[in-house]
């Protein structure tokens, strides 16, 4: 029997804490990498709903982050002066994309899911690429407004480093609590029931596609999300965002951290991070040392970092 | 009507490169299960390769002829030393190898020859261009028209007629069948990766002369033949032909009449046959 105080709701609780404790002592450069790595986190917590719960490998999530990035920045250059209405536009946008873009890619899984959804996220690359007059073309949006942010009767401006990494952080947060909670609840079953035989799941009664565009369309809502926020942080909606070699990341960072564990693509993408720091301080071929490094963990660690700690962990605890 | 001649034949020349990168990944797909990530990055690799042995010995056709056999000896050691590893694991892991593949190889050709393009000369009585109606066309790109269908008549006549390509075949259609019957299946793995390598390298050096040969243009090439192996349908030798064929030509005449919208038409085809038929133009109905 675990103890109350083990539960992953207080300890869940009690990191976010610590978390937005360290963001008042952090100095300016460590807040805007730990802001940083965050954003990256939601986008890989977002994606291993896909890869790790559904066992579906999406290479086209970065269609989804970067159109909720440039659908925010649209709102913020031609709407009402609204950040929640930036975040609600590429939230709710990047879904609308999803579903019928989904309805195309979960028809087939394994191999195929992968290609179309490359495919299909390069699709929205090349609308943002090419429709000069609304996305800027290669330049991408610059120059949109940050409103501050409403809290009720506060308002918050978000230029204050400490102030973006701390929303960012309750945002982060939000996400991973109602991951959590979906990964837990019965439709969080049905999806694991899915990827382990869905043939099976089909036969009592269970609408496999529909299940899987479910999680489809909720992984590129809070993608989209992430959009805006990076999109935020960055103070630029670029085309970049998009690209294969974008969604590339939150794949590399859940195979660095560990799919099979809640919290692995957060310890992936700041390992990540990390790694891409000090390697690119000393050789400009940092695909390379990834590359390697992605055939290292394939071959030997399929289970990553945080993966291969919680089986160390479980082997000592009988 | 010559502005039409023109733009079959850039969208022919181009549909053929694609289909012999198209055929290589769907023979690779077909035997091993595996879907190569880095395919495009082969490409590129015969594409350098070619410029190099060229600049070397001073002909493209010592290129032709080097550059696929040193990307086919890259593909049988990645075979060997990285996918070997992983079969009977989740497909994804497959995928994540090549992946990784791809990642050194895109890396490590800037490396090798740093960031720029550079050009290679079609060989002499290929050079120049003739006259087609009101337009001067590149003689090369006649070439490559002429080229696809002889190489097509090839592969389809080793497919069926010899030996080895009546191997690839029945491990392709049931592998655990035709290692029952003798076939050493771990070897025919690393010959048909090695054979499907090869098959981009001889794109990459015959695109070498068509393109300016600079490390973006794998990337082009691996989302374009994954697209064309989804058209005609993953594991099938004409879907290959005839989805490499449709999109070539589809991109010509959407450069010609759509102008910047023309970029998305590759990704409309894709989502039309798959709307329309999941499997492929030439996909089985079988799961």
């Amino acid at each position: 029997m675990t103890p109350a105080w083990r539960s992953p709701t207080v300890l869940g609780a009690a990191g976010a804490a610590g978390l937005a404790l360290a963001g008042l002592l952090l100095p300016t450069y460590a807040l805007l990498v730990a802001t940083e790595i965050l954003l990256l986190a939601i986008f890989a917590l977002a994606f291993n709903l896909l890869f790790g719960y559904s066992g579906l490998l999406s290479f086209g999530q970065a269609g989804f982050f970067g159109a909720g990035g440039y659908l925010g920045a649209l709102v913020l250059l031609h709407g009402p002066q609204s950040l929640w209405l930036a975040l609600a536009a590429g939230v709710v946008g990047a879904a609308l994309l999803a579903v019928p873009i989904g309805a195309l890619c979960v028809r087939r899984e394994e191999i195929f899911f992968a290609v179309l959804t490359l495919a299909l996220g390069m699709m929205l690359y090349t609308v943002a690429f090419n429709w000069r007059g609304v996305t800027g073309g290669s330049d991408g949006l610059t120059g949109f407004p940050v409103p501050p942010l409403s809290l009720g009767p506060w308002e918050v401006s978000l230029f204050h480093p400490r102030h973006m990494y701390l929303f960012v952080l309750a945002v982060a947060a939000a996400v991973a609590a109602l991951l959590w909670r979906v990964v837990r609840s019965p439709f969080g079953l049905l999806l694991r029931a899915a990827r382990e035989n869905p043939e099976r799941l089909a036969f009592v009664g269970a609408n496999v596609r529909r299940v899987r565009l479910a999680a489809f369309v909720v992984s590129a809502a809070l993608s989209g999300l992430a959009g805006v926020l990076f999109a935020l942080f960055n103070r630029i909606a670029a085309p970049d965002a998009l690209h294969w070699a974008f969604s590339a990341r939150p794949v590399l960072m859940t195979i660095l951290g560990g799919s099979g564990v809640f919290l692995g693509p957060v310890a992936g993408a700041a390992a990540f991070y990390a790694l891409e720091q000090l390697v690119t301080r000393w050789t400009e071929s940092w695909m390379i040392v990834l590359g390697a490094l992605l055939a290292l963990l394939v071959v030997v660690f399929p289970r990553g970092i945080l993966g291969t700690l919680v089986a160390l962990a479980g082997r000592r605890r009988p | 009507m010559s502005l039409l001649a023109v733009n079959l034949l850039n969208g022919l020349s181009w549909g053929m490169l694609l289909f012999l990168i198209s055929v290589g990944l769907t023979t690779i797909f077909g035997v091993l299960g595996v879907l190569n990530f880095a395919h495009g990055s082969l490409f590129m690799v015969g594409a350098y390769a070619c410029m190099q042995a060229a600049r070397w010995t001073g002909s493209f056709w010592a290129g032709l002829l080097a550059a696929p056999l040193a990307v086919a000896a890259l593909g049988a050691v990645a075979e060997r030393g990285l996918l070997r590893r992983v079969y009977g694991r989740d497909v994804t892991f497959q995928l994540l190898l090549t992946f990784a593949l791809l990642l050194v190889l895109d890396d490590g050709v800037r490396l090798v020859w740093g960031p720029a393009y550079h050009m290679v000369e079609p060989p002499g009585p290929l050079a120049g261009t003739v006259a087609v109606g009101d337009y001067s066309f590149p003689v090369y790109r006649l070439f490559l028209v002429v080229t696809g269908p002889v190489v097509g008549a090839a592969l389809w006549a080793f497919f069926h007629l010899h030996r080895w390509g009546k191997i690839v075949r029945a491990a392709a259609s049931d592998r655990e069948m035709a290692a029952a019957l003798g076939i050493r299946v771990p070897l025919l793995f690393t010959g048909v990766f090695a054979f499907g390598s090869w098959l981009a390298g001889v794109g990459g050096a015959l695109a070498a002369p068509h393109q300016s040969v600079g490390p973006g243009m794998g990337e082009r090439v691996v989302i374009e033949s994954f697209i064309v192996v989804v058209v005609g349908g993953l594991g099938s030798f004409p879907g290959a032909f005839v989805g490499a064929l449709l999109l070539g030509l589809v991109e010509a005449f959407g450069t010609q009449f759509m102008g910047p919208a023309q970029m998305a038409v590759p990704y409309l085809l894709l989502a039309g046959v798959l709307a329309a038929r999941p499997r492929g133009l030439f996909g089985e109905d079988r799961p």
